[in-house]
């Protein structure tokens, strides 16, 4: 549990890799931020942590892979969880490997359909993961060994679909959260990925198949919250 | 060289600017203030408008030292704001554009935030929260565009606290905003409020019922000076999370803080923190030219004709809903 070698540092948290109780493992710890409350950061790192903890250990119930919860510190505002050594991000890996050719197109197809499919499960199983985004996604390959390297895992897409940052989920049933988490998931394809403009329809098709459980209502609200979206540039 | 005129009225400020090639020649204008409780409505608004305009663009003139036949292009707002509002300045442009024989040119009043800022502080291609009284945006430019990368889902940050200000009957002179600022420098005791962040977007709305729905209640406990204070850094915690998440997903090290809330100095400092956090430098401007003005369309009206964007008369006409994103940015390649 000594030498954490530090990985990134993002907007909120900085990651670290160690190895505990043998294996290998992420921290993400939780800094804090010097800019608001005292108060209101202690909140806020207290029920991110807590929303993070909660909603990984539902999805194992909603058969959505996620890293596997080691330990909780809220002491040290610290959650320790499965490092993913050969992962790529779904935002990295359209970025680089995502040129015009066929079969790429294809796994992105495949990915779509997988993100579609993934969200799906979470919202069937009232998890809002609150921050869908390509970059909230991994791609970790299956059955990886010594011979095969990430990319040719990721080609003949025997892959797994990790949803990670949980910080901002939390659990509801309603149909407006529901609606809410498609529209931020649509925002940020298009801010990231505006090369890629059919990649929400896509997963938007796959979402809709996957159930037919309450996907009117869902897809109603999701309208509504988008059009209140878009209203917004008025006056100022 | 291109001298530029631009005319704003898309809320309650009626400003008229004229620039020369990022010089600023005149920067005259009104603001209309309501009664204390009080909002300011599209009829009214225009009506103030329409009683203020010659005499803004009489001194807006005067203070230039120009004649009308030394300017290049007639900008005015085309959108996005209140109807009636937008209308007045439109039609007054359009007025002068016809009179004075001069090319006329509509202009998006978020665009105009943005390059007012970007002209005032030198700031290169910084991530940009626009934050006024019906706009909350976080904003970056890629490929020719200003993309919105996080936005309110509901209403504006100064929509909410203009609003609150209403609740405590403060004064709208100068401006609802400013009054809260200042109330807020005295609030000791905190009241923690919710926090409302989803991805990059943020809801301000369920904040403000919380605080209408209780008022009574509250102020047993709290004094008007903390109700503020909660509220300021509650909202303004939230609004520089998302920037810095945007900065993250961007790799972007300059803020630009712009808009009417933009002024605020809690808010400002608060994103100095984060920046210094992070090793990033934050930009902002006064209240002469982070409150809507003329200038701002006079300048951002000014890059666009010189770079070649051109408006037929017949689409000289307003649009309420006006997204930064539909601007193709002709004057920036990079």
């Amino acid at each position: 549990m000594n030498d954490l070698k530090i990985l990134k540092q993002g907007a909120e948290a900085k990651l670290y890799i160690c190895k505990y109780l043998g294996k290998s493992t992420l921290i993400k710890e939780r800094f804090q931020k010097r800019y608001r409350h005292p108060d209101l950061d202690k909140s806020i790192t207290k029920e991110r942590i807590r929303n993070e903890a909660r909603s990984i250990v539902r999805c194992k119930t909603a058969d959505v892979k996620t890293p596997a919860l080691y330990l909780v510190d809220f002491q040290r505002r610290r959650i320790y969880m499965q490092h993913f050594e050969h992962s790529i991000t779904v935002k990295d890996y359209i970025i680089q490997h995502a040129t015009k050719n066929a079969e790429i197109t294809q796994n992105l197809d495949e990915i779509c359909k997988m993100i579609g499919i993934t969200v799906r499960k979470l919202h069937e199983n009232n998890i809002i993961h609150g921050d869908l985004t390509t970059s909230n996604m991994l791609l970790v390959p299956k059955n990886l060994n010594n011979e095969t390297t990430e990319e040719k895992c990721l080609e003949k897409e025997r892959f797994d679909l990790v949803m990670i940052d949980f910080g901002l989920s939390f659990i509801d049933s309603s149909t407006e959260d529901k609606g809410v988490d498609l529209y931020v998931l649509e925002r940020a394809l298009i801010s990231t990925h505006n090369d890629y403009p059919d990649l929400f329809s896509k997963i938007l098709d796959a979402y809709k198949n996957h159930s037919k459980n309450n996907i009117k209502e869902i897809l109603s609200k999701f309208e509504e919250v988008r059009a209140r979206g878009r209203k917004r540039t008025m006056v100022g | 060289m291109v001298i530029a005129i631009g005319f704003e009225g898309s809320a309650n400020k009626l400003g008229v600017g004229i620039v020369r090639d990022g010089e600023i020649l005149a920067n005259c204008r009104r603001t209309y203030i309501t009664p204390p409780g009080e909002g300011f409505l599209p009829r009214e608004t225009a009506e103030h408008h329409q009683q203020n305009i010659h005499e803004v663009l009489q001194e807006a003139l005067d203070q230039s030292g120009l004649s009308p036949q030394q300017i290049d292009v007639v900008c005015y707002t085309k959108g996005p704001g209140m109807g009636a509002p937008l209308m007045v300045c439109a039609i007054v442009a359009r007025t002068c554009a016809k009179l004075w024989n001069k090319p006329i040119l509509g202009v998006n009043h978020c665009v105009g935030h943005i390059e007012m800022g970007r002209l005032i502080t030198k700031a290169n291609n910084p991530t940009v929260l626009y934050v006024s009284g019906g706009n909350t945006q976080v904003i970056a430019y890629s490929r020719q565009r200003y993309r919105i990368f996080g936005e309110t889902i509901d209403i504006a940050v100064g929509n909410c606290l203009d609003r609150f200000a209403r609740v405590l009957k403060l004064s709208n002179a100068p401006s609802p905003g400013y009054n809260i600022e200042q109330a807020a420098k005295k609030g000791i005791k905190y009241l923690q409020l919710p926090y409302c962040v989803k991805g990059m977007d943020v809801s301000f709305s369920g904040i403000l019922s919380y605080m209408e729905d209780k008022i009574e209640e509250l102020l047993k406990e709290y004094t008007p000076e903390d109700l503020c204070y909660s509220l300021q850094e509650t909202l303004f915690a939230m609004l520089v999370e998302i920037t810095e998440r945007a900065m993250a997903h961007c790799g972007s090290d300059e803020v630009l803080i712009v808009g009417g809330v933009g002024c605020n100095e809690r808010l400002q400092e608060m994103m100095g923190v984060m920046c210094a956090e992070r090793g990033a430098k934050v930009f902002a401007t006064d209240e002469r030219f982070c409150i809507d003005n003329g200038v701002m369309i006079a300048y951002a009206g000014a890059l666009a004709h010189e770079s070649g964007t051109r408006m037929e008369f017949k689409d000289a006409t307003i649009t309420q809903r006006y997204r930064t994103d539909d601007v193709l940015v002709t004057w920036r390649n990079d």
